[in-house]
């Protein structure tokens, strides 16, 4: 049943998107590798050849103006460039009403391990807050802290700790 | 899985040594103190030197082979283990090899106090390695005070070949404490995350080892994120966290069988958990809508008890030894802070006011100190007392992080993360006198070290 549904929806959305094609189209992302859960992996089946399906994670990096917003140092509140990136992903969201996403939280090394599980608790849920605000239903979305598990950067410089302090919402398959 | 060391008392389970008809145990010189010979070493550091100590290799009495090498060898393999487990302590200086001789079998009870005396030791440490007639091994350990030509304590082990280490480790403590007065603690394990790869794909397992860094063994594949292991008090399980299935949980793995098994069905983030002394409860913290708190629950499931309800984030609780407080940190004031309570959640008080932030306390098993790390430009490791003065700061690098007790409360493990790109974290140890700071041996990276209870 599950399977049916959604093979239908792909078939669609394969038949949307060879009709609109006004975007150039994106190269495929590198392959997904490596154990299950190693933190930020994209949705590699939203990938059909070189199409994009639309309602999936790779449309929806996409189509948004990131799918990351970043923190000030042990800070939490969304600021404007925040909110403009968020507005983006909601109205995405909006438009894709049945696509679940999970928010991962995420803080730079200069923290203590158990402070930043819940540092990145307390991002997570300022995105997800905020896109509820925007009328993403909470029940479609759901939040995972990394704390400084999973950096974006590994550098150990103010760059990297800016870059690693961050909320990247991720559309599941 | 249940081997215990037999204790023996050396005089009636080893023939060989009536013999010589052993002397009095510590006969100690008149005016003395309950505990105290006359060898006492200063274990607070800055007024003596590491005492001098002699432990000359163990004689055997016949050579046999058994599952854990040749009885010659071993006696080679437990004078270096507990020479080595002496020096590590910063309170000794073992005698090198070269400027000690052969010790005959029947001399172990009857030193050459001229010759020793001679050699510079204070103290001397004697025994012998039997292999039984049941397969498991005898070791003896005699100490003695070089001056005074007195015997000042004497233990016989017998373990099964497999845990001829831990003979070394109960000789070595029964020295320490003995000259010392502290409690013993290198017959311990530690358990901790062992890391490789980069910072952005870190791959960490479970794994544990002797306190000396030796029998080391992982515990789980590295497939998952695990964090944070702690011991229970019963040493037969460990509780950890685990990223399985990409939900951050707590689990408690069984040592003997490999088996693991959730702790809390999960309805949010849980993490950071710790047994309680008596192994009854596990503290752990739950994330729920950006708000953390401190829960317990019975190590054996059920509903949580919430014990911190602050808006922000009240995580890394650890019980104090007799399991009536609970020491953690909180935000609630602006930075993290370290907070005591009552095991109940009652009676709430902030005891850090320093400069900077304080993190990840832990109550000292002698219940006299807290250790935490301390967030001002550095992160160090410090201790202050349990209503928060007499604070002292005992390393100084760019991120140590994590401490955890030895079991008798004088020593330290931590973890020293590297900068970079290339920074890998290490496991480091360090005594109360900050003095004594030394790497801790493991084969790849390491974090989250967990130092156990004294073994049985």
């Amino acid at each position: 049943m599950t399977l049916k549904t959604t093979l239908i929806l792909a078939t669609a959305a394969l038949a949307l998107a060879a009709c609109s094609k006004k975007r150039p189209e994106v190269l495929p992302p590198a392959p997904v590798t490596g154990p299950a859960d190693t933190g930020s992996t994209g949705n590699p089946t939203g990938q059909t050849g070189n199409e994009v399906v639309p309602g999936s994670n790779a449309d929806f990096t996409r189509s948004v103006t990131s799918n990351t917003v970043n923190f000030g140092l042990d800070q939490y509140d969304i600021d404007p460039q925040a909110r403009a990136i968020l507005d983006s992903q909601a109205e995405w969201l909006n438009r894709y009403p049945n696509v679940r996403i999970t928010i991962e939280g995420h803080c730079d090394e200069r923290g203590t391990r158990e402070y930043n599980l819940a540092l990145g608790d307390r991002r997570a849920n300022s995105a997800k807050n905020y896109l509820a605000a925007k009328g993403v239903s909470p029940s479609r979305m759901s939040v995972i802290s990394y704390g400084s598990e999973r950096p974006a950067e590994t550098g150990s410089d103010e760059a990297a700790y800016a870059a690693n302090r961050r909320a990247v919402t991720i559309v599941l398959s | 899985m249940r081997r215990f060391l037999t204790l023996l008392a050396l005089s009636t389970a080893a023939p060989v040594m009536a013999q010589e008809t052993p002397p009095a145990p510590s006969a100690a010189p008149a005016a003395q103190q309950q505990d105290g010979g006359g060898l006492v070493v200063d274990v607070e550091g800055g007024i003596s030197a590491p005492m001098p100590i002699a432990i000359p290799v163990m004689p055997t009495q016949s050579v046999v082979n058994t599952p854990a090498g040749s009885t010659d060898a071993l006696g080679r393999q437990l004078a270096d283990i507990i020479a080595t487990d002496l020096r590590n302590s910063g309170l000794f200086t073992p005698l090198p090899a070269n400027r000690m001789r052969a010790v005959a079998f029947p001399e172990v009870t009857a030193p050459a106090f001229d010759y020793w005396s001679g050699t510079g030791a204070q103290s001397l440490v004697q025994g012998f390695v039997r292999a039984n007639g049941d397969g498991n091994l005898t070791v003896g350990c005699y100490l003695y005070d070089v001056a005074a030509k007195t015997e000042l304590t004497r233990q016989g082990f017998v373990v099964p070949p497999a845990d001829w280490r831990r003979a070394a480790h109960k000789c070595a403590d029964t020295i320490y404490a003995r000259l010392t007065g502290e409690g013993p603690y290198f017959d311990s394990r530690v358990v901790y995350v062992s890391e490789t790869g980069p910072k952005d794909k870190r791959v960490k397992r479970l794994a544990i080892m002797d306190q000396d860094g030796a029998n080391h063994r992982f515990l789980t594949n590295g497939q998952s994120i695990v964090l944070t292991p702690r011991f229970a008090p019963n040493q037969q399980s460990i509780v950890y966290m685990s990223y399985v299935g990409k939900i951050p949980a707590i689990y408690v793995y069984d040592i003997g069988s490999g088996k693991q098994r959730l702790v809390v069905q999960n309805v949010a983030t849980t993490f950071a958990p710790r047994f309680s002394p008596d192994g009854r409860f596990i503290l752990f913290s739950m994330a729920q809508g950006g708000n953390t708190d401190v829960y317990r629950v019975s190590s054996q499931g059920g509903t949580p008890q919430r014990l911190t309800t602050s808006p922000g984030i009240d995580t890394g609780g650890s019980y104090s030894p007799d399991g009536s407080k609970i020491v953690f940190e909180s935000d609630r004031s602006g930075g993290q802070q370290i907070y005591v309570m009552n095991a109940d959640g009652s009676n709430q008080q902030r005891i850090s006011f320093g400069g900077g932030r304080y993190a990840t306390p832990v109550w000292s098993p002698r219940g006299d100190l807290i250790a935490f790390t301390k967030l001002a430009g550095n992160f160090r490791i410090g201790i202050m007392s349990p209503s928060g003065g007499g604070e002292k700061l005992l390393t100084d690098s760019w991120s140590d992080e994590g401490p955890s007790w030895s079991p008798n409360g004088r020593v330290i493990n931590f973890y020293r993360s590297g900068r970079g790109s290339g920074g890998s974290g290490q496991l480091w140890s360090v005594d109360l006198t900050g003095v004594n700071e030394r790497r801790i041996p493991t084969p790849l990276g390491g974090s989250d070290p967990a130092w156990g209870p004294l073994r049985p």
